[in-house]
């Protein structure tokens, strides 16, 4: 395996999650609601993924596992800022410290344990072509179904009736519920969506990226995927873009630490969150105006009947 | 059958008092349901959180000890969420402070009486400057500072892990991640046997006071409260919110910062790869709980002050991991939220059986 190979092979495992957890987010932004909450639902995902997988010995049961929890979480959120009108932003700083708590617990009797690799794709002839056959024929089921949500989260926001509904409800609610729309209930469905989402992401962090579960180990890649959700514009394919151009980053990162770049540790490890800064300073700057927000986006909604 | 939320006309001044407490009491409920899952006694947990911190006076010190980093940063925070601006990386703000200020404590100047008051000047100086990094960037280029604020958390952690671990390593320290200790003209004084009780206490009381007479008696504080209620009579007033954001900006950071250096010059003594268990994020609940009045802010930081120490007591007592105070102060948050929410509007079921007929 040459170096480009190995580089795009890590780069593939490095924007999976990301992509994930901030095409979910985009969903549930595009309906209006601000759910600041990822980091904590993608790191109870990592922890219950974690602990499914070992408890019924099973990676798929424990992909389930982890959906299943970062959708609960989210419908916690989704009781507080739908079913009372609660402040959006606060909300979301509440579900991750409730989150954070939560997988530190969840996690803690699992320290230690390791996963097998996941199984991955395995087509004779293609898989084996060089360079390129096994970033695209030689993958786990996980970065297939990230690509295919990406494809139908494009083809629901902007080629179904149901999504041109979500996208109204995220630009003016009032107006939305005055014609009749289904508010609180789009919300809801969205909201649960991007906490399965979130959830998948962290329980690939903790199946497939690290294998084993460790506290703190989202290591701020929730926060990450929200910044790329402003960095597309709120647009399916510019997320799976920023993804991947993150994931390279932070994979250049690794290699620059391990290789001859004679600059301390910390600073490496910090251009992750200095990189996102500047560009979301560069995007901001280039167009203040029509920079593709939803114009609903973290306002409560409350229907005056 | 459907649920509606009605805006009330005037809440109920007394309910409005009352909600953050019921909010404790719900979360101490589903606090002890928790605990019961976890297959633990609620009852031993109450003891242990609760009943034997508040009547043992070591404890009680350290109650007070714990809350005054987490009132002196929700103090500053309830400017930023009055004006309805988001600054969540109030730790990396602590953080920052706590460096600079360090400087001139590990400088080695003298034993001069002004030198405490100038690294306490510096650290809030240190954590505004932080601050107006994401204040700036929002007034110049309109970068949400949700985001900004809480990247730079990361990024002070990692500056003040290289400092410990690098170039601020004390030499004689056994290859230990810590600076020198600071010498006693850099150290906060303490009073009452024990020594814990440090004059940090007392500061955490002063800006107490000096919030409470801005907030009330004061056209900023009158200004800053407009801007937060009524963000359209503030524009046509004329109150500028370029200026308001940078202003709210510096002073949340500069307390973070204050915080931060109280507690390395009354506690810690130097510096070390951590100096805050995520104080800077518990102090966001602290000023919802609160209700962002100085008053409230100084007895909700009484109350997450306990969960700490509880929380560390539980951890050796009950053997239940700290991330159960976590997860407890997150349940507890969005108590307080709801709580708000239901003061403002009023839940009725709406029955649409005759509808549909």
């Amino acid at each position: 395996m040459t170096l480009v190979e190995a580089v795009i092979l890590t780069v593939i495992t490095a924007a999976t999650p990301l992509l994930i957890a901030a095409i979910g987010e985009l969903v549930v932004e595009r309906s209006g609601v601000l759910n600041l909450g990822v980091e904590g639902m993608m790191a109870v995902g990592a922890a219950c993924a974690f602990a499914g997988a070992v408890t019924l010995d099973s990676t798929f049961g424990g992909f389930v596992a982890g959906a299943a929890a970062g959708m609960a979480l989210s419908l916690v959120f989704a009781l507080a800022v739908l079913g009372v009108a609660a402040n959006q932003v606060a909300s979301g700083l509440a579900l991750t410290i409730l989150g954070l708590g939560l997988a530190g617990v969840i996690g803690a009797p699992f320290v230690g344990a390791r996963r097998d690799p996941i199984m991955q794709l395995q087509v004779p002839g293609l898989t084996d072509i060089p360079l390129i056959g096994r970033a695209l024929f030689g993958q786990d089921p996980i970065v297939y179904l990230s690509f295919a949500l990406v494809l139908a989260v494009f083809w629901f926001l902007f080629r179904t009736r149901r999504g041109l509904t979500l996208r109204a409800i995220g630009e003016d609610h009032a107006s939305a519920h005055a014609l009749g729309l289904p508010v609180i209930r789009m919300r809801l469905l969205a909201i649960l969506f991007g906490g399965a989402c979130a959830g998948l992401a962290g329980a690939y962090l903790s199946l497939v990226y690290t294998r084993f579960w460790s506290p703190g180990m989202t290591g701020g890649r929730g926060w990450i995927a929200l910044a790329l959700v402003v960095f597309a514009a709120w647009r399916p394919g510019r997320a799976l873009a920023g993804a991947y151009l993150f994931g390279l980053a932070s994979v250049l990162q690794l290699h620059a630490q391990a290789g001859a770049i004679r600059l301390p540790s910390q600073l490496l490890s910090a251009l992750p969150y200095l990189v996102t800064i500047v560009a979301l300073v560069i995007l901001a700057a280039r167009d203040r105006r029509a920079t593709g927000a939803p114009a609903s986006l973290g306002i409560p909604f409350v229907p005056d009947r | 059958m459907r649920v509606e939320l009605v805006r009330r006309a005037s809440p109920p001044a007394l309910a409005r008092a009352l909600a953050p407490i019921a909010a404790l009491a719900v979360a101490l409920g589903l606090g002890a349901i928790f605990i019961w899952l976890l297959g633990r006694s609620p009852a031993a947990a109450f003891d242990v959180y609760i009943r034997s911190q508040l009547t043992d006076g070591w404890a009680l010190t350290e109650l007070a000890v714990k809350a005054t980093p987490l009132v002196l940063i929700a103090i500053g925070l309830s400017f930023c969420f009055r004006a309805s601006l988001w600054n969540i990386g109030a730790e990396g703000q602590l953080i920052v402070g706590a460096v600079v200020a360090s400087w001139l404590a590990l400088s080695g100047l003298g034993s001069s009486p002004w030198l405490l008051p100038a690294i306490l000047v510096l650290g809030a100086i240190g954590g505004a400057a932080y601050a107006l990094i994401p204040a700036i960037l929002r007034v110049r280029f309109g970068v949400s500072e949700i985001l900004t604020s809480l990247m730079l958390v990361y990024v002070a952690e990692l500056l003040l892990d290289y400092l410990v671990r690098g170039p601020w390593r004390d030499p004689r320290g056994f290859n230990f991640p810590q600076t020198r200790l600071f010498t006693d003209a850099a150290m906060l004084p303490t009073f009452g046997d024990g020594g814990r009780l440090h004059l940090g206490v007392f500061l955490a009381l002063v800006a107490v006071a000096v919030a409470w007479l801005v907030m009330s008696r004061t056209l900023f504080g009158y200004r800053l409260r407009v801007t937060g209620d009524a963000p359209r009579a503030a524009r046509f007033a004329g109150f500028r919110p370029t200026a308001t954001t940078l202003t709210v900006f510096a002073i949340s950071g500069a307390m973070a910062g204050l915080a931060g250096i109280v507690e390395v010059t009354g506690q810690i003594h130097q510096l070390k790869p951590s100096i805050s268990p995520g104080y800077g994020f518990t102090a966001i609940i602290v000023a919802f709980l609160g209700r962002l009045h100085p008053v409230g802010i100084l007895a909700a930081g009484l109350v997450l002050a306990l969960t700490f120490i509880g929380g560390e007591a539980a951890q050796i007592a009950l053997k239940l991991p700290f991330d159960v105070t976590r997860a407890f102060q997150g349940l507890l948050l969005f108590c307080v939220l709801a709580a708000d929410a239901l003061v403002t509007y009023r839940v009725r079921v709406v029955s649409t059986a005759g509808k549909l007929a």
